[in-house]
Parts: C-alpha cells; structure tokens; sequence
C-alpha cells in the first residue's frame, strides 16, 4: 500500500484499503469540499466523522448542526456563499431533508447529499441495507424540479462519483444526491486515488460582468438554461427567494411566470440528459435477458449474469451509475434492436427501480425484491433467468 | 392659518441601501416592519462594514419579506430556517455581517430548535425577532408569543398557553446580547442593531411591532397608532439588568408594564471553526 | 441669592442654537399610519386633503409649523414606509432664536 501522509494533503494519492463512507468523504475532499453540515445517523456516520478531522485540516469548516433540518440548510446557506458544500443521512434524516432539498432546486443553489440508503421505511433497520429511497431522491419535496442521483457499487465508485457529483451540482445549479448503501457504505475494498491535478473540477460559472459593471440578474438565462451564479459576499447585490421569482430574484406570483420558471428547472436536467448519465454495460449486444440493477445489488447482478453466460443463457447486465437521469434513451435503443426478451430488476425494494422500466416497454419484468436488510445473491437472480 | 406641503420628494435619501424599485412595500399601514427595515439599514451604514460585506437571510411571514427590500446579498428562505441558513454563510465567510431578520413564529415555533442552537454555541449572527405576537401573513393565527388572553384566528376562545418570553430563552441559550425594544424606540432599536453587528456572537434582538390587520383587529386594538400607544403607555425601560421574569409580556393585565432595554450584553467567546 | 434657572444654564446657551428642518414627503410612498404625524415631538405635521393614488392622506407642514422643525429626524427614523425625511436649512433673519431663557 503506497498511501501518502495525511493531515493538511486534501487529495490522498495512492492506493488504500478504505470504507466506502471513507471513500466518500475523500473524494468530496478531492473535488475542492469547502463545508460539510451534517447530523449523525447510520449508516451514513463515517462519512461525517471522517470529515470532523480531515476537513478542517484542509481549510474546510465541519459543522455538525442540531438536526437534518439545520444541516441541509446550513450547507445551501454556505453553497450561496460559494462553498462547494456536502452533507450526509439515510432515510429518516433524508425525509427531513427534503423541504429544503426543493428550496435548493428553487433557488438554483447547488449542493451535494449523500443518502446512505438503509431498510426503511421509518427507523426499520438502521445498520442494514436498504435501496428504498430510490424514488424519494427524485420526488421526494413537493413540486417538480430537476435533480441528479449517482448510486456508487464499490468504494472506488464513492470516491469518483462524489466528485462527478459535485461537478453535476455546479454545472447545472442543482441538489446533487450520492445514493450509496449500507453495504457499499460499510464494505472495505481497494481504493486508488489519482495525483491532484488529474481530478476534474468544473466549477460553476460566475457573472461575466464586474460587481457595479451593471445591475446583475441572478436568474437571467442563456442557451443553456442554467443563470450564472453570484456569492454572498462578491458586491452582486443579489436577491434569492424560494418564492417564484423573475430575472432579478424578486418575488413574481403569476401562472406565467411560476410555468416558465418551473418548467426550466425541470428542464434543465432533462435536455441535459445524456451529458449526466453514466452507466456500465455488460454484455448487452446480443442480450436476451437484460438485468437492470444499480449498487449493491448490482455486484450480484454481474455474477449471475456471468453464470448465466457460463451456461449459454444470452443474458447481459445495464448497471445503473445513474439513477437520475433515468437512462431512457439507452433502454429505448436496447428495445428496438428486437432481441430483449426480458428484463430483470433486482432491488432491496418493493419494486422502485422497476416502475421505470414498466413506463418503457411491455415486455416481462421479472422482480426480485426484499424490503430491505438484505441483498439479493447471485443465485436469487440466477433462478428467474432462463 | 392654513396647512402647507412639505417639499415633494420622489426618493429618500437611504433608498442607495434599499431595493427602492419594489417601493412601495407589500407591508400593511400601520405595521412597524418597514420600520425596523429602517433601523437595520440605518445601522448598516454606520456599521464601518462595507455593504458589500452585509448579508440580509430572512424566514417566512411579513417579517421575512424584509429581505427583499434590502439592497445587499439576501436570501429570503423557508420557515424557520433562516438561521442555520445564515450560519453556513457566516461560517464559511466570517468577514461577512449576516443577519436574520424573521417573526416570531418563525424563529420561536418552527425555528425554535436552530434558535437555540445557534445562541448556544454563540454564533457570529445578529438575530432581529420582529414580534407582532401572531403569525400576520397567512391571517393571524396564534403563536408561541401570542400574550395569553388574546383572541386569534386559530385560538377563537383565546389563548391560554403561556407565551415565550423570548430575551429570557435567548439569554438562557446563550445570547451573548440581547435587548428587546418597540417599534417606537427607533433610535435604541438601531443602536441595538449596531451593537449586534459589531458582536462577534450571536445577537437577539426582538423587536415589538403593531399588528393593526390581524393582531390588533382581533384584539380590538384599533389602528397601528393605537396599538403602538398601548405599547407605548405599558412600555418601562429597564435601566439595569432585570429579573427575567419581569420581560414576560402581558398584555391583559394593564398594570403590569412592557420592559424594554438591552438586558445582555457580555463578553463571551465566540463560536470558530476548528 | 435665590436659586434660579440661571444658575443652571450651560454657559454656551447664548450661542447654541436651535436647528430648522425642511420636511420633504413622498406622498406615494405615504400609507397614512399617522406615525409621523401623532409623535413629531413639534406637532409638525397634519394629515393632507388629498389623497394619493392608493388612497391616502400623506404628511403636510400643519398651520404655522412651517418654521417648528428641529430637524429632530423623528419622523424619518419612525416611519415604515421611508416616506418622509427632514434636511436642515438655515433660519431666515439674522437673529435664530436661542435658549428659551434669552427669549
């Protein structure tokens, strides 16, 4: 193992054996994370005591705040500042989360939430897995907007994900979700970590105008649907409301203008689409069964997939990286090759994931599911393939 | 012997620190809201802090629509949230002034828990609670300040809970200034806002407002004017440190007075980041 | 020797003197609270007979009050709606009022 030093050294290039709420935290670090503000819950701690340490000694401010309520709030508050800002919960503290999520989304503040998914619903089981808040991710506050969810399957993937993550957030001024769970959280793997200066970072855009140049609209838009954002603190001057808002920020309570504005948020993600989404494939071109899968669950997948290959069964595996963006486009291209038979959809769920792919096509989808503490084996998913 | 104008004018000269464009505001005749939006910006510009370097986060309700009448960076946030909102700018850019300016419902109800957490740990805010003793916006429904015996759209029967005595809850959880002054009290007000400015922990200041729309409406208080007369007639001003029980407000019995005054203000250390 | 007011005055009290305002109104800005009008330590103002155009009676100088102004900055400071601020001027003729005690 060639870990470098810690203490004050924010990227730790090198290879380690590490958690994956570890791996988490580190690429946050790796990414620029300016602020955390966070509440204990597990299993989603680590990721917050690995920061109480390694933040402040990289410049960074730890805040661990009263409730989930005060530190979602707390990190869209120092996001407005231009802290590149992160916190940390599973389900029960990602439900309080959730008005605040869509103040976020409201005032196109970006951020950065890692749900470390546990069996729910309610307090359920806190230590064991889950991957039941796939949808919340996506409806969880009232209204429509856009958002992004990344569902690491290995700690390697936590790292390089938080910092895709962060990337999403900034480009597209939206809450960002990290959907790990419990079993990628508490799992120990390899973890290799790049120099400093072959991890991207694209940060949000700025006013092309000086302070004072002229008058700055927060929300006025260009082609990409996404306004340039001002801090806290840089002589903007800007207004920000979670009412709806014109180009200035200033509350406009018309049907109009809440249509245009809502819609846009919502596009805003859904035109970009195909720049968000990341997925894996394997063995998909000649595939008959489709297993669709995302995490935990999906390390499974893969070796059923492969036995079933190993036995002559034409079965393939499209791993969600992604989430949101549900992949459509690429579901849709698998459909009209005319070879999918079926699909398989194993989730530690009662059946979230699958909604999506029943809204594409009317092909049979077999389902694996368990409402959580425990994750499918390869033999549970080998069992519904032909 | 007749009356004369005064000189027309069509802008005043604080409109540079005020978004005077959304003039005039949506905040009823009578209500002192506008007023402590007076008093902030007035303490804004002898703070010796640029203006670019204040932050203005506000919650939900009249109180909050504070916010979007200021003309630095401000954030009018969800209710009962704008403190730990204000707490990640704050952290994360300690050379700026945040402050909150939110109800009481807002900041005692909902808000309650940051509330004291943040007095607690002695953050670097200054905190103005404008207590019209009732949640205005949505109509004037009962809250944690409404004076027991007052009559509300959600306490038709009047209120019989016992009301925050918000300055003894703000010393208790750690307040290093507090104060508590009316509407009337313009000058005290701002010297109040001034000196929480230059706090560095956390400052709680609540100011009492008229209500004449719901509040006064209900309680057959008349116009603002007479319900800031009520305040003014009961108000005393403590010239030293009271008992804290002396600051619950009470508004049935006509003996007992408003005291008003900065009760604390003491050094203590303040909260930074590790 | 009888005890006196004059034994208290400030010995600058022949040179200080007393401030004039000119009061300046935006009468759109007025929502008739009466503020203003009800706490002007002076008794300045009075409520107009015209209306603006939401409807209200906005701060006129009340009869023979155009030179009772002190310039106290009580209205501008107490006023919700930023509506009225005074601007000190100089006092017509050559010899302003003083201390009530020279008068």
């Amino acid at each position: 193992m060639t870990a470098a030093p810690e203490g004050g050294q924010r990227v730790l290039t090198g290879t380690h054996f590490m958690l994956g709420d570890h791996a988490c935290a580190e690429g946050a670090l790796a990414a620029g994370l300016d602020f955390f503000g966070g509440y204990p819950i597990t299993p989603s701690t680590e990721v917050a005591e690995r920061l109480a340490r390694r933040l402040p000694e990289v410049g960074g401010q730890y805040l661990q705040m009263e409730d989930e309520l005060g530190s979602i709030m707390s990190i869209i508050g120092a996001s407005a500042a231009g802290a590149r800002s992160l916190t940390a919960t599973s389900g029960p503290g990602f439900s309080l989360m959730m008005e605040s999520i869509g103040l976020a989304a409201m005032m196109e503040i970006p951020c950065v939430i890692v749900d470390v998914q546990r069996a729910s619903p309610s307090t359920g089981l806190p230590t064991m897995v889950g991957q039941s808040d796939i949808l919340q991710a996506r409806w969880g506050s009232h209204g429509d907007y856009g958002i992004a969810a990344f569902s690491p399957a290995s700690p390697q993937e936590c790292f390089d994900l938080a910092i895709h993550a962060f990337n999403v957030a900034d480009r597209y001024r939206i809450p960002v979700f990290l959907m790990l769970d419990e079993v990628i959280a508490h799992m120990t793997e390899r973890v290799v970590i790049p120099p400093a200066k072959e991890i991207p970072i694209h940060r949000r855009k700025g006013p092309v105008h000086a302070p004072g140049e002229e008058r700055h609209l927060p929300y006025a838009i260009g082609d990409d649907l996404v306004p340039a954002m001002a801090h806290a603190g840089e002589g903007y001057r800007v207004h920000m409301t979670g009412l709806t808002h014109d180009e200035r920020g200033y509350p406009a309570l018309t049907p109009e203008i809440h249509n245009t504005l809502v819609n846009r948020l919502v596009d805003k993600v859904r035109l970009n689409a195909q720049a968000i989404e990341i997925y894996d494939e394997y063995e998909l071109d000649d595939a008959e069964t489709v297993i669709i899968a995302f995490g935990c669950t999906s390390r499974s997948a893969r070796q059923a997939a492969r036995l079933a290959r190993a036995r002559g069964s034409k079965c393939g595996l499209l791993r969600l990286v992604s989430i949101w963006p549900f992949p459509e486009q690429r579901i849709r291209q698998l459909l009209a090759r005319g070879t999918v038979q079926r699909f398989v959809v194993p989730e530690v769920n009662l059946g979230q994931l699958r909604r999506e792919v029943e809204r594409l096509t009317q092909l049979p989808i077999h389902r694996i599911n368990h409402a959580g503490g425990a994750m499918p084996t390869p033999k549970d998913i080998l069992e519904v393939i032909p | 012997m007749t009356a004369s104008p005064a000189v027309i004018a069509t802008s005043h000269p604080n409109d540079p620190l005020l978004r005077a464009d959304r003039f005039p505001h949506i905040l009823c005749p009578g209500c002192g809201i506008g007023t402590v939006i007076h008093c902030y910006v007035d303490a804004m510009a002898e703070s010796g802090v640029a203006l670019e370097n204040h932050v203005c986060v506000s919650g939900i309700g009249c109180s909050g629509r504070a916010a979007g009448y200021v003309n630095v960076d401000s954030y009018h946030t969800t209710h009962g949230r704008a403190i730990p909102f204000a707490l990640g700018i704050a952290v994360h850019k300690p050379e700026l002034r945040v402050t909150v300016i939110s109800g009481d419902g807002d900041l005692s109800a909902i808000g309650g828990n940051h509330l004291i957490h943040a007095a607690r740990r002695n953050m670097n805010l200054t905190v103005i609670c404008i207590n019209n003793f009732n949640y205005g916006m949505t109509g004037g429904q009962a809250g944690p300040t409404t004076p027991r015996g007052s009559m509300a759209s959600t306490a038709p029967h009047g209120v019989h809970d016992r009301p925050f005595n918000l300055p003894d809850l703000a010393r208790a959880a750690g307040a290093s200034f507090v104060a508590r002054w009316t509407i009337l009290h313009v000058r005290q007000l701002r010297e109040a806002i001034l000196r929480g400015m230059h706090n560095p922990g956390f400052s709680f200041i609540e100011a009492l407002s008229p209500c004449p729309t719901n509040f006064g409406r209900a309680n057959a208080l008349g116009t603002g004017m007479d319900e800031m007369e009520v305040y003014r007639q009961r108000c005393r001003i403590a010239d030293s440190l009271p008992p804290f029980d002396e600051l619950d407000i009470d508004l049935v019995d006509e003996a007992r007075p408003i005291v008003v005054g900065n009760f604390v203000d003491i050094a203590r250390r303040p909260y930074e980041s590790v | 020797m009888t005890a006196s007011s004059n034994s208290r005055r400030p010995m600058d009290s022949g040179q200080a003197r007393i401030p004039l305002g000119e009061v300046h109104v935006i009468p759109e800005r007025c929502k008739e609270c009466g503020f203003c009008v009800g706490y002007c330590p002076e008794q300045v103002l009075a409520f107009s007979a015209e209306i603006n155009a939401k409807g209200y009676h906005y701060p006129v100088i009340a009869a023979d009050k155009e030179e009772a102004c002190v310039h106290c900055g009580f209205c501008n400071l107490i006023c919700p709606e930023l509506a009225i601020y005074t601007v000190e001027r100089e006092r017509p003729g050559r010899d302003a009022p003083h201390d009530e005690a020279d008068a």
